[in-house]
C-alpha cells in the first residue's frame, strides 16, 4: 500500500486503540477490496470479553420452540392434526467462545482511514461452512445482504468476518521457533489440540537464505479450521440423543446416526512444507526482496491459494499482511453447489404403485393357461387313480 | 503507465495492494528510457507484472505513432534486461486458449502440452497434441487484457483525419462530476460496437468518441469505480481481470493503467456479483 495511505492507516489505528481501552494489542491485518468501497481491517486482542448477547437470543429461540410444541399439542385435541413434517434440521454447531479458536481476535473495520471503526461480530461455524461454498465480491457496505446459494446466515459483516477467519487460519505464518507452545501439556496425551502459544524468548533469527529456500522454516501460528467450522471439534451426536429423549412421544424412533468421526486438523505450529497442493500449484512462493543487496534483503512469502496474502521475515522481525479481494483461488472454475434432491413424498412400494389393468386378450390368454393347467392336473389325478387302480 | 510519470503514479495505484520496491523503480526508470531509444518508440509504458509461481514477469509496452495499432510488448525478470514478445496472431490465440492451463510458471521456455481428442464423423478419434510455450501464452494474455480491460478517459486520445490515433496534448482531465460516471471511460481497443442511432450520435464527437464505453460492458458491474487517497484520485478496478487498476486524477491530464496479477480471466464473475 502506498506511503501516504499507510501513514493515514497508522494514525487511524492509533485513534482506535485510544478510543477502546479494552484493546490490549492491535495490528493492521490488511485491506479487503470491494466493488463500491474497501475495508481496512485491524486485528485486536482484548483483555476481557463482553457477555455475548447471543446467549439471550438462544434462550428466546428455545422458549419459542416450547411454545410451539404446546400449541401443537393443544391443536391435536381439537382438530385433526395436519401432517407434521418429520424433518429435523441438523443441529447447529455451537460457536466458539470469545478468545479461543476462530474467535481469538476481534476485528475492526473502517472504510477509509479517518472514518470511525466498526467492530465485526464474532464468527459462527455455520457461517464458515457456507463461506467455503460461495464466491462473492464484497460491496463495501457492512449491512448489505449476501445473495447466494446456499443462503448465507448473516449479512456482509458476517461474511467479511468469516473470510477474515479463513484467511488468517490459512495464511498467518511465522518463522519456526518464534512461537513455542505452552509447556503445561507436556504430560497429557495429545488429544486436546494446542491452542496457545507464547513468544519464544530464545529465538534467534533464521538466515534469510534459509527462509527462502525451504518452506519448513515457516510455521502456521493460527489454528486450522476444521470441516465443522470450528477449531476444536464438538461431538454433535451426544446432543442429538438428549433432544430425542426430551420430545420422545410424538417422534417415531429415528435411527441413531453413526458416531461421527472426530475431525482432526493439523496441530498448531505445523511447518508450511506440509501444506497441500491444489491443482498442481504449490501453495506458497518464496522470494528475496532484493537480489542485488542480499545482505539486507528480507525473505518474502506469497500465498498462491489466497492471492494477496504476504508474509515477510528479516532477522528477528516478521509480519503478515493481506491486501486483496478476500477470495480463495480455486483453480479452474467455481461451480455453485447443487440444490438437494427433492424429498420423496411417500415411500414407493407395491401397495400404492399403480399397475395396469390387464387387457381382454391378456385375460383370455390367462384363462386358457389356467384351463390347461387344470386339465393337466386332472389328467395327473386320473393317472394316479388309474395307477392305484391298476396296482390293485 | 507512462514511464515519465512512473515515480508518482505508482503511489496512486498502490491502493490495490501492489507496489514496486525502490530498487525496481529505479531500475525501471533507466531501463525504460534505454528501451525507448533502442527501439525508437514514441513512448514507453510500464504495463505491469504477471506473477508466476517461480518468477514474476515485468512487462513494458512500447507505442509507436498509432497508439492503437503500433504496440510492442517486452518482458523482463529484473527490470533491466528486456526481451521482445511475439505479436499475438489469431492462430496463436487459438493455440493458447486450447493448451494453456494453470498458473504462469515463470519460465518462458516452459511448454504447455495438451492432448485433444477430435471425433471425426466416421467415428474415428484423432488425437491432436497442442503445444504452447509460456512466452506465447504471455503475449496472448497481454493481448487479451489490453482488448478487454485497458481504459482511457474520454478525450485523452484523438483520431486525426488520417485515422491515426494519438494522444491528445490538450486534454486537461475530466471534471469531478464526469469522473464519477462510468460513461466517461473508454476501452482502448478497436471499437467493436456498431454505431448507434443518429440521435445518440449527435452528442458524440467523432474525434474523441471512436472507442467503446465501459458502461456497455456485459455483465454490468464488472468495473469498480472508487475515489481513493482522501477522495482525490479516481480509481477503476476491473473485476473481470483481477489486478487491473486504472487511475485518473480529475482536472489534470494524469491517467494510466497497470495490471499486476496472475494473468487469469475471472470466469466466475457472474457468480460473484
Amino acid at each position: 500500500m502506498g506511503r501516504e495511505e499507510l501513514q493515514r492507516v497508522f494514525l487511524a489505528l492509533k485513534q482506535l486503540v485510544e478510543s477502546q481501552p479494552v484493546i490490549q494489542r492491535c495490528r493492521l491485518w490488511g485491506k479487503i477490496l470491494g466493488t463500491q468501497s474497501n475495508y481496512i481491517v485491524a486485528e485486536a486482542e482484548c483483555k476481557e470479553w463482553e457477555d455475548e448477547e447471543e446467549e439471550k437470543i438462544g434462550d428466546e429461540a428455545a422458549e419459542e420452540e416450547e411454545r410451539e410444541a404446546e400449541t401443537r399439542e393443544g391443536d391435536e385435541n381439537e382438530i385433526d392434526p395436519l401432517p407434521q413434517s418429520t424433518y429435523k434440521p441438523p443441529p447447529l454447531v455451537p460457536k466458539e467462545a470469545m478468545g479461543t479458536g476462530a474467535n481469538k481476535f476481534v476485528y475492526y473495520v473502517c472504510k477509509e482511514p479517518g472514518l470511525p471503526w466498526v467492530k465485526l461480530p464474532s464468527v459462527s461455524p455455520a457461517q464458515i461452512t457456507v463461506a467455503r461454498q460461495i464466491r462473492k465480491f464484497f460491496s463495501g457496505r457492512l449491512d448489505s445482504p449476501v445473495n447466494s446459494y446456499p443462503p448465507f446466515p448473516g449479512n456482509e459483516g458476517n461474511y467479511l468476518r468469516a473470510q477474515i477467519a479463513r484467511i488468517s487460519a490459512g495464511t498467518q505464518v511465522s518463522p519456526q521457533g518464534f512461537f513455542q507452545t505452552g509447556e503445561e501439556e507436556g504430560d497429557e496425551e495429545d488429544e486436546a489440540p494446542r491452542d496457545s502459544y507464547d513468544v519464544n524468548p530464545d529465538f534467534e533469527g533464521i538466515s534469510v537464505a534459509e527462509m527462502v529456500e525451504s518452506l519448513s522454516t515457516w510455521v502456521h501460528h493460527i489454528q486450522h479450521i476444521l470441516q465443522q467450522g470450528r477449531c476444536t471439534w464438538v461431538n454433535l451426536a451426544v446432543k442429538r440423543e438428549e433432544d430425542q429423549n426430551e420430545d420422545g412421544e410424538a417422534e417415531e424412533t429415528e435411527e441413531e446416526p453413526d458416531e461421527p468421526e472426530q475431525e482432526v486438523g493439523p496441530p498448531l505450529l505445523t511447518p508450511l512444507s506440509q501444506d497441500a497442493e491444489i491443482f498442481n500449484t504449490p501453495p506458497w512462493t518464496t522470494k528475496m526482496s532484493s537480489t542485488l543487496t542480499s545482505q539486507h534483503a528480507a525473505a518474502v512469502l506469497r500465498s498462491n491459494l489466497w492471492p494477496g496474502a504476504y508474509a515477510y521475515a528479516c532477522g528477528k522481525k516478521f509480519e503478515n499482511i493481506y491486501v486483496g479481494w478476500g477470495l480463495k483461488d480455486v483453480g479452474e472454475g467455481y461451480s455453485p453447489p447443487l440444490p438437494p434432491l427433492p424429498q420423496k413424498e411417500y415411500p414407493s412400494g407395491p401397495e400404492i404403485t399403480e399397475a395396469q389393468d390387464p387387457s381382454v386378450e391378456e385375460e383370455q390368454v390367462l384363462e386358457e393357461a389356467l384351463d390347461e393347467q387344470e386339465a393337466e392336473q386332472e389328467e395327473l389325478d386320473d393317472t394316479d387313480e388309474g395307477e392305484l387302480l391298476d396296482d390293485d | 503507465m507512462d514511464s515519465q510519470t512512473l515515480y508518482f503514479s505508482l503511489e496512486l495505484v498502490a491502493g490495490s495492494g501492489h507496489i514496486l520496491n525502490i530498487e525496481q523503480r529505479t531500475a525501471l526508470q533507466t531501463s525504460l528510457m534505454i528501451l525507448r531509444k533502442n527501439y525508437k518508440f514514441g513512448r514507453v509504458l510500464f504495463w505491469g507484472k504477471i506473477l508466476g509461481l517461480k518468477e514474476d514477469y515485468f512487462i513494458a509496452q512500447g507505442r509507436g505513432e498509432d497508439e492503437l495499432k503500433d504496440k510492442k510488448n517486452l518482458y523482463s525478470f529484473n527490470c533491466m534486461d528486456w526481451f521482445l514478445l511475439p505479436p499475438a496472431t489469431n492462430c496463436l490465440i487459438n493455440e493458447v486458449s486450447k493448451a494453456a492451463r494453470g498458473r504462469f510458471i515463470g519460465d518462458p521456455s516452459h511448454v504447455y502440452e495438451r492432448v485433444l481428442r477430435i471425433h471425426l464423423e466416421d467415428d474415428e478419434e484423432h488425437e491432436e497434441v497442442v503445444k504452447v510455450s509460456e512466452e506465447n501464452r504471455l503475449a496472448v494474455t497481454i493481448h487479451w487484457i489490453d482488448e478487454e480491460a485497458s481504459v482511457v478517459p474520454r478525450g485523452a486520445f484523438i483520431k486525426n483525419p488520417h485515422g491515426i490515433v494519438q494522444m491528445n496534448r490538450s486534454f486537461c482531465g475530466l471534471s469531478d462530476s464526469e469522473a464519477r460516471k462510468l460513461d466517461s471511460f473508454l476501452h482502448f481497443r478497436e471499437p467493436r460496437n456498431q454505431k448507434e442511432s443518429i440521435l445518440g450520435m449527435c452528442e458524440l464527437n467523432q474525434t474523441i468518441d471512436f472507442l467503446d464505453v465501459l458502461s456497455d460492458d456485459i455483465p454490468k458491474g464488472s468495473w469498480s469505480l472508487q475515489f481513493e487517497c482522501a477522495r482525490k484520485v479516481c480509481v477503476l478496478r476491473s473485476l473481470l481481470w483481477l489486478g487491473l487498476t486504472f487511475y485518473h486524477v480529475p482536472v489534470t491530464p494524469h491517467n494510466g493503467y497497470i495490471y499486476i496479477g496472475n494473468g487469469y480471466r475471472n470466469l466466475d464473475l457472474n457468480f460473484m456479483l
